[in-house]
């Protein structure tokens, strides 16, 4: 073997073991999904094998899966909006400071050490009608009687704004650190107030970050099924609720298969579009 | 010999010299192998061997609660054999989880109802019990073995032993007993209390439910499009829909909802924890009953071991005053002490003719259909 082809060969060989991986945990279970989407569910037993397409039909035509699909996107871009406003001060105030950075990343980093569950389950603690904020306001003869906050889908939106904002947070950051403050003092030295170098450099520099975070933001909020379990009311599914009931609640693996592959599609159409205009680069640099 | 001494052993044998350090890691290498691409009935195989550990898997909070302290604490101790508890939500959700098992995975459930029974039996995952290994079974309720001989005349996968209802539960400081005596079932969809009303995601019970507010027999419901706008109604001034008894119960202490349907003992450890809850079972309630079930492939005697242990009366006695569900042992023959007999939903004649059970072909039967509906519906269709 030559020497030329010995070092085309040393990246495949370095790569095996990541793409068996892939291979093995990712694409073949994708595939029994793909497989099992076509099958049909029987009334009792086992699922009927074969090349049904009833299940993509009922997926794709039904206004039911469509309009908790919509649905879906629209909470999950909420949510992403405001974790976006929210997550931009802090992450430029944490590339700003002096000093205490990675004490302050630290601090972003701390609710990763509690389970999610737990801390979505916190806002029952927080928003309940025995809760702390109902106890304050009564305390303080704000109100009469307790109010009811929870149950709806602002405490939805709520709960996946605090699952998700450390990661806008964070892909802004990076963003933000890596923009040489020198840009910012050139602009104002020739004659840009503040705010005016911030939205004209900083801002623009630091989009792809903000974009980032929002992809990562968007795709986890759609796909997201504990919070509207815990913080939903009885209307307040999302489309992985959907697939939960199909596959757990009616044993419909079937129609739970083509459910969640027509969530994987449309949440990799995005991706893809995000990858077409501004690459992934960014996105792994948020991730490590 | 079990896998350790074989290990020891091989250790031993490169330590002294006498394999080769790439024979030793070899055979490691082998043994891992061997042990990754065993084929599905190995463990099955493995089952029936020495057995270390029994899975049991139920209900969670005090109900499991009760069998650890009560039936599996005492038994690991009386055996040597180790009963790893798991907890679930619901029998939907286990199923679930146990279809996309191995053989032997999982071994022993509480499983509710018999339509649950019917269901495990159609897709192959019911065992054979040799009774004779269970002699503590001569003193359980006829009438709750004949519910599963019906499924399985000739042989049982599960003994039972508890059952409950799922009456009215309701806060007695917003609802008064002649207000809920007075609307029974219809309270649940009464605009009184919109914004207060609770109600399990679960479509059986919902039906059930809308079933007893339309003035029709739950097992025999022949309006169905009223039965449906009965759950809608129910679902446009409920508050919440709860997934688990843990969630019931919070739902009910915290005062977020006042009147929920409620699984009787769980709501009668709200009461024992001193929350002024009351609990009625209006005409046709919901009654189950609950049983250990033996799934295929799992260590049978072993598991036969762990049920006779459970059903001996002084075990089957603790376990049901610590869970507040009446056990199935049968009150003609057996003593059952004087906390139980107060217990919600006991019935004292050993016969449970006093109960309204599902019947597991009709429910069954509508299974496809109406849990998929009741998806739709509680989304606001």
């Amino acid at each position: 073997m030559s020497i030329e082809q010995r070092e085309a060969r040393q990246p495949w060989i370095l790569l095996t073991p990541a793409l068996t991986a892939v291979l093995l945990l990712l694409i073949v279970p994708l595939m029994f999904i793909v497989v099992y989407s076509f099958w049909l569910k029987s009334a009792a037993g086992a699922d009927t094998p074969g090349f049904f397409l009833d299940n993509w039909q009922e997926t794709l035509t039904d206004p039911f899966y469509r309009d908790i699909l919509l649905n879906t996107l629209k909470i999950a871009a909420i949510t992403t909006i405001v974790c976006g406003l929210l997550g931009y001060p802090a992450a430029y105030f944490i590339a700003r400071s002096k000093g205490n950075k990675a004490v302050l990343l630290v601090l972003l980093m701390l609710p990763f050490w509690i389970s999610y569950i737990i801390r979505t389950m916190s806002w029952i603690n927080i928003l309940g009608v025995s809760g702390a904020l109902n106890a304050a306001m009564l305390w303080l003869g704000v109100i009469d009687e307790p109010i009811q906050m929870l149950y709806n889908e602002t405490t939805v939106i709520l709960g996946l704004t605090h699952f998700l904002l450390p990661f806008m947070v964070l892909n802004i950051f990076v963003s933000l650190d890596g923009i040489d403050t020198n840009l910012e003092d050139a602009a104002s030295s020739l004659g840009a107030t503040r705010w005016q170098g911030f939205l004209q450099v900083t801002l623009p520099l630091s989009l792809p970050g903000l974009a980032a975070g929002g992809l990562l933001c968007f795709v986890l909020a759609a796909g997201t099924y504990i919070t509207p379990v815990i913080l939903g009311g009885p209307r307040d599914a999302m489309f992985a609720n959907l697939v939960y009931e199909a596959i757990i609640r009616q044993l419909d693996w079937p129609l739970g298969s083509a459910l969640s592959l027509l969530l994987l599609a449309v949440l990799g159409v995005l991706v893809l579009i995000y990858n077409r205009y501004l690459g992934m680069a960014q996105l792994a640099k948020g991730l490590g | 010999m079990d896998d350790t001494t074989r290990y020891e052993r091989l250790r031993e044998r490169f330590q002294n010299g006498d394999i080769s350090r790439r024979s030793f890691f070899g055979l490691l290498g082998a043994a891992g192998a061997a042990y990754g691409l065993q084929m599905p009935f190995a463990r099955q195989a493995f089952a029936q061997g020495d057995v270390s550990q029994v899975r049991f898997d139920g209900w969670g909070g005090v109900v499991s609660e009760a069998f650890r302290k009560f039936a599996f604490d005492p038994y690991t101790e009386k055996t040597g054999i180790t009963v790893v508890d798991g907890t679930f939500p619901g029998g939907d959700e286990y199923l679930a989880l146990v279809r996309a098992s191995q053989p032997g995975e999982y071994n022993i459930a509480h499983l509710s109802g018999v339509f649950d029974y019917a269901r495990y039996h159609s897709f192959d995952l019911n065992s054979e019990l040799n009774l004779d290994n269970i002699p503590n079974m001569a003193n359980v309720m006829p009438a709750l073995m004949n519910a599963f001989k019906s499924i399985t005349p000739d042989s049982l996968s599960a003994a039972p032993y508890n059952y409950g209802t799922t009456g009215l539960a309701y806060n007695r400081k917003h609802i008064s007993d002649e207000e809920m005596k007075e609307k029974g079932a219809k309270i649940l969809i009464d605009e009184k209390y919109k914004g207060k009303i609770g109600g399990w995601s679960d479509w059986r019970t919902r039906m059930w439910y809308a079933a007893l507010q339309t003035g029709q027999d739950p097992n025999d419901i022949k309006d169905t499009d009223a039965a449906w706008d009965a759950v809608r109604k129910h679902r446009d001034v409920a508050l919440k829909y709860w997934a688990s008894g843990a969630e019931l119960m919070s739902l009910m202490a915290e005062e977020e909802i006042y009147v929920t349907e409620g699984w009787s003992g769980r709501i009668h450890a709200l009461q024992e924890q001193g929350h002024d809850i009351g609990y009625y079972d209006p005409p046709k309630s919901f009654g189950w009953q609950e049983c250990l079930f033996v799934i295929k492939g799992s260590p049978m005697a072993a598991c036969e071991e762990l049920i006779n242990f459970m059903l001996d009366k002084e075990t089957s006695i603790a376990v049901a005053e610590g869970q507040s569900y009446p056990p199935a042992l049968d009150p003609t023959k057996v003593d059952l002490g004087e906390k139980i007999p107060k217990l919600p939903a006991f019935d004292a004649t050993g016969t449970l003719s006093g109960l309204t059970f599902a019947n597991p072909a009709y429910w069954n039967g509508n299974e496809a259909e109406w849990s998929k509906e009741f998806g739709r519906v509680q989304r606001g269709y």
